[in-house]
């Protein structure tokens, strides 16, 4: 699920050049905010058993709070991805990028 | 909380900073819009993925039942869609908040 959001999701980065990976700093510091608050969910629904993992089906390693290694890579590459798609539609629209850092319209 | 609480939590959390602390809301963007229907169909993807029951009748996530409102779409709790709609809307939002902010913008 991993790889196939990664192979969904990065050939934007190749193929219409949105220049995310480049701009590494400024994925790191929108993605790592967001996703702690969400690892914390995450270790408080572990704890609670609001969701639990089909443990012969992962990898085994676990981190902190039994957060299990593909929680980690799910939120790092998820929010990648969708970093890699608005960019990517606004590579391909320009015209939607009029909004981004003018003063509102409205 | 349970996890349908806390998925709506983090839904009028994301919304309400989207509108009201990070300037120019993504909400009334047709390039989030544009870009979230892009994704929700590969989100709908990867949950049935990670839900449905496999030949051994488990899943590689499953929720305990007290915790969910009980509605699935594509084999996932329907909360499942709340909370990618939180990660995506936030992860974007500070994507473009720090754009705005001059910092690494091209």
């Amino acid at each position: 699920m991993l790889a196939f959001t990664v192979f969904g999701s990065f050939w934007l980065e190749i193929f219409l050049k949105t220049g995310v990976l480049r701009r590494w700093k400024r994925a790191l510091i929108s993605i790592l905010p967001i996703s702690t608050l969400f690892l914390i969910w995450d270790a408080y629904a572990i704890a609670q058993g609001h969701w639990f993992f089909n443990r012969e089906r992962m990898l085994g390693i676990y981190g902190p709070f039994d957060i299990p290694l593909e929680e980690f890579l799910f939120f790092i590459i998820v929010p990648m991805a969708a970093i890699l798609t608005i960019e990517g539609v606004t590579t391909v629209k320009p015209h939607l990028r009029e909004k981004e850092f003018g003063k509102d319209e409205k | 909380m349970s996890y349908n609480d806390i998925a709506i939590a983090a839904v009028l959390v994301a919304v309400i900073v989207d509108l009201f602390v990070f300037k120019n809301s993504l909400l009334t963007r047709l390039a989030f819009w544009l870009s979230y229907s892009i994704i929700l169909p590969f989100q709908l993807m990867t949950n049935w993925w990670l839900t449905h029951l496999r030949a051994d009748g488990k899943a590689i996530v499953m929720y305990d039942p007290d915790t969910i409102v009980g509605t699935r779409i594509a084999s996932a709790p329907v909360e499942d869609l709340l909370f990618g709609f939180a990660l995506i809307l936030s992860v974007m939002g500070l994507w473009e908040f720090w754009g705005r902010r001059g910092f690494q913008r091209r």
